[in-house]
């Protein structure tokens, strides 16, 4: 399945994952607690600098993954010029886009692969508990396989739909769906029983 | 243990294949993203313990990276966004909503619009409205006015989490696990 990380190659790649969620979790922390305008503007220009020596592709890339912020910008903006505190909104905007803009940066840099396995060694204590680490490791790859089966059947429905029916498809197909995913869960349960169990 | 596992999976890629699945309409045609909807399944359909690991496993697959949300977002940037708190609270509103169908005695379809209604709705908004105050820096009233107008599609979501529910236990006795 098709992931976040970014296809551009960047020194940040090489960095071991724990090492990222660690400082991405020190700078966080340090971010909210600037209170000063000019030093959270100038967090902005770093990160944006940060992100174009990548390169512009790599740049560019980041600048997608803000776009979902876009709605609020526009609440912010409008509610603080309304209210005529616009150094206010311009602070809690671009804190916003910085701590977000960071995390993006550690999802980008880090292959699946390497923050399963971060999870993994974070979890085996749990052992103890009762909760093997194969557990999650299985639970993991299942969602990452049926993900997209289960996507292909829903749209393999959605066709038969379209095909016996003038109306259009509605929340109905979600029934079926649903089923679907029961079923696979059940099949997939007596393979797994099959083979050894966990 | 091992239908434990597959259904708490199966169920997580139920939430991420309802937020991707672009046809699903109201009967007006206005398109609606139908991913809460999968959170409230998750709850009704496999009670609330199972059914809030489901989703914390798909919170924890965005969290890693997976682009799993509606609208393909996901990654590390969602958990410092204004809707953060939509996205902690779905485990929670999962575990309350299967709470309410496995406490209650009402019919099937009944309890699972309750719980949906309970936790997909009331519990997800008190969780949503305050992780987006807290990220925007607006009182919480002010807050849920930003998000208020969202409320009404996710009560018709519960209606629709109460009708489903009620034709799996239906089509899947067994297989309903907030009931079994």
């Amino acid at each position: 399945m098709l992931t976040l990380t970014s296809p551009f190659e960047t020194p940040l790649h090489r960095v071991p994952a724990g090492v990222k969620l660690a400082a991405l979790a020190g700078l966080s922390v340090g971010l909210f607690s600037l209170q000063s305008l000019w030093m959270v503007l100038a967090a902005t220009v770093g990160l944006a600098l940060l992100y174009l020596s990548f390169g512009l592709g790599f740049a560019r890339f980041g600048a997608a993954m803000l776009r979902p912020l876009w709605p609020f910008f526009l609440v912010l903006g409008l509610w603080h010029l309304w209210l005529g505190e616009w150094a206010a909104g311009l602070l809690i905007g671009a804190r916003m886009l910085v701590a977000v803009g960071l995390a993006n940066l550690v999802t980008m840099t880090t292959r699946l692969d390497d923050m399963i396995a971060v999870v993994e060694r974070a979890a085996a204590p749990l052992a103890r508990l009762g909760m093997q680490p194969r557990v999650l490791a299985v639970a993991i790859a299942l969602v990452i396989r049926f993900t997209p089966v289960l996507m292909d059947k829903a749209q393999q429905l959605g066709q038969a739909w379209r095909a016996r029916s003038a109306q259009r498809v509605n929340w109905r197909i979600v029934l079926p769906i649903s089923l679907m995913a029961l079923d696979d869960a059940d099949r997939v349960a007596e393979a797994i029983r099959a083979r050894g169990g966990l | 243990m091992e239908k434990n596992v597959t259904y708490i999976a199966l169920f997580a890629a139920l939430i991420a294949v309802l937020g991707l699945v672009p046809q699903i309409s109201l009967a007006s045609g206005v398109p609606i993203t139908a991913q809460s909807l999968g959170v409230m399944l998750c709850g009704t359909v496999l009670g609330a313990k199972r059914g809030g690991l489901a989703v914390l496993l798909f919170v924890g697959l965005v969290a890693l990276g997976l682009p799993l949300l509606s609208g393909g977002r996901g990654g590390l940037g969602v958990f410092s966004s204004p809707t953060v708190g939509f996205v902690i609270g779905f485990p929670v509103a999962a575990f309350v909503a299967g709470l309410v169908v496995e406490k209650t005695r009402a019919a099937i379809g009944l309890a699972a619009f309750a719980g949906a209604l309970v936790g997909g709705v009331l519990v997800l908004y008190l969780f949503g409205i305050t992780g987006m105050a807290l990220v925007l820096g607006k009182s919480w009233p002010a807050a849920s006015l930003l998000v208020g107008a969202y409320i009404p599609g996710d009560l018709i979501k519960a209606a629709m989490a109460g009708f489903i529910t009620q034709g799996l236990a239906k089509l899947r006795p067994e297989a309903v696990l907030s009931r079994a």
